[in-house]
């Protein structure tokens, strides 16, 4: 009985999702297709930009520490200390200290988006052999061509692998925008009172697809952009894996 | 027979003393240290609520990824199936892990800690299984070569020697979760981002609820640290 129970709340969320139905007050239509469709394309667009922009910050200078091999303590414990401040609280500093709107929670994604990405793209970088980067200066490659052409291919896996862990969190705080006003998925997990529990948890369903979607999606450029060469470094034999969990390669994620 | 009644009580200097500036101060959301030092006494069982929230699932979340890790160990072949299940847990936003469970199991604590529970243990068990196959292979042959059973030589070789890394990721969870414990209102479990929701304009509010969680995370991360010094005698602590 409480079996089907339990089912009939995933079935009639699923149902939220396509069809329009009274808000609990019965004043405004809510949920269906044309809603959740909007609130999905402002979700993206909020996690695209600001990922964008994390990126163009922090893969530069990441790499060019990394290359330097110096600032290890601050590229590396930048994320150490990010990960201790709830996002929420970041989200709630902002509005109260900066204000509301796209641009202000764009920015706040930023600033939770660099950290992943800095640390991965100097770890990526600097863990490159130095044996490596001698042999290639031996062959008379210059310095733009050490970097260009050995130290970031063989550190693309793990700059993706920073842009994947930011991507997964940039879009499950993109839930928490609408405290600022910024219509995302979040409206109806947060306006409960308009949207009632099968809201919430349609609009769950849809953030957690999403994510894993993006997540999965990502995994596949980090592979796709390895060297052939870090391929078979990492499997000799060149016998391919097995392929159920290798769909699942290993990553440093962050859950949000 | 009214005049007999007492009138409500207001404590004394209520209507005098009131600092208007602060009053000001409060009804624009602004920061008020006057008010903070008023009104700290309401974030105190948040903050408690938060630190059983983080401190149960870090206990449970241990035990159960520690155990899974030696398990992995023992058993090569269960390490793929479970990075792969602790990782898709993992990716779940912790927002929507909350609200899928509540059909579940209700409204509550419950609900809470089981998906922080499910965030410690890709953290934990990827930490553990690491820091045992990183033992050198030379030292676990000596184990063996003084007739130590292969579970002696897992509980008082192994382990030991791995415990910097799996304390390692007993911190890195442990900031992480008081993290999520702020979004866990949504399955109605309470603590400091309760508070932080509840007036989230009012700027006060926003700096003592967040900077009690930081305080937190920062104070959890000195006691893994104690703790690491406590087993490891032989060995300073090193940074995570």
């Amino acid at each position: 009985m409480t079996e089907l129970a339990i089912l009939g709340d995933f079935v009639s969320a699923f149902e939220f999702i396509f069809e329009s139905r009274e808000s609990r007050a019965g004043t405004v239509q809510v949920g269906g297709l044309e809603e959740f469709g909007q609130l999905t394309l402002t979700h993206l667009q909020l996690s695209f930009v600001s990922l964008a922009i994390a990126v163009a910050i922090a893969v530069p200078i990441g790499i060019y520490l990394g290359h330097l091999g110096r600032f290890q303590f601050l590229a590396v414990s930048i994320s150490n200390v990010g990960r201790a401040v709830p996002v929420l609280a970041l989200i709630a500093f902002f509005i109260a200290f900066v204000g509301v709107g796209f641009t202000n929670v764009a920015l706040v994604l930023v600033l939770l988006a660099i950290p992943p990405i800095l640390t991965n793209a100097y770890v990526g970088t600097a863990q490159v052999d130095p044996d490596t980067v001698d042999s290639a200066r031996g062959m008379g490659f210059s310095e733009a061509q050490v970097l260009t052409r050995i130290e970031l291919p063989i550190a693309l896996p793990t700059i993706f692998g920073g842009i994947r862990t930011s991507a997964v969190n940039v879009v499950a705080t993109a839930t928490i925008a609408p405290y600022a006003n910024v219509e995302t998925l979040g409206i109806p997990i947060i306006n409960f009172n308009v949207y009632g529990g099968t809201g919430q948890l349609a609009a769950a369903i849809v953030v957690a697809l999403i994510t894993l979607a993006c997540d999965a999606g990502l995994g596949g450029v980090q592979r796709a952009v390895t060297p052939k060469g870090l391929k078979l470094a990492a499997n000799p034999s060149g016998a391919p894996k097995r392929r159920l969990f290798g769909l699942i390669p290993r990553r440093s994620v962050q859950p949000s | 027979m009214s005049a007999d009644l007492p009138l409500a009580q207001v404590p004394e200097g209520f209507f005098t003393e009131r600092d208007p500036e602060d009053l000001d101060c409060v009804a624009q959301g602004g920061f008020c240290p006057d008010w903070i030092l008023e009104n700290f006494d309401r974030y105190v069982d948040p903050f408690f609520q938060h630190v059983y929230l983080t401190v149960v699932s870090l206990a449970i979340g241990f035990a159960i990824a520690f155990a899974l890790g030696l398990l992995a160990h023992r058993q090569r072949w269960l390490t793929g199936p479970l990075t792969a299940i602790t990782s898709i847990l993992f990716t779940i936003p912790s927002i929507a892990l909350f609200l899928l469970l509540l059909p579940l199991t209700g409204r509550g604590n419950t609900t809470a800690l089981i998906a922080l529970v499910a965030y410690t243990q890709l953290i934990i068990f990827r930490n553990v299984t690491n820091g045992l196959r990183q033992v050198p292979s030379d030292i676990v042959d000596a184990a063996g070569g003084m007739g130590l059973t292969p579970m002696q030589t897992l509980l008082r070789v192994e382990v030991p020697m791995a415990l910097p890394e799996i304390l390692a990721g007993l911190r890195i969870a442990a900031s992480t979760t008081v993290g999520l414990a702020t979004l866990a209102f949504f399955a109605g479990a309470g603590g400091l981002g309760a508070e932080i929701e509840s007036q989230i304009n009012f700027k006060s509010n926003v700096v003592v609820a967040g900077g009690l969680a930081v305080l937190l995370a920062a104070a959890l991360d000195l006691a893994v640290l104690g703790l690491q010094r406590a087993l490891m005698p032989w060995r300073r602590a090193v940074a995570a």
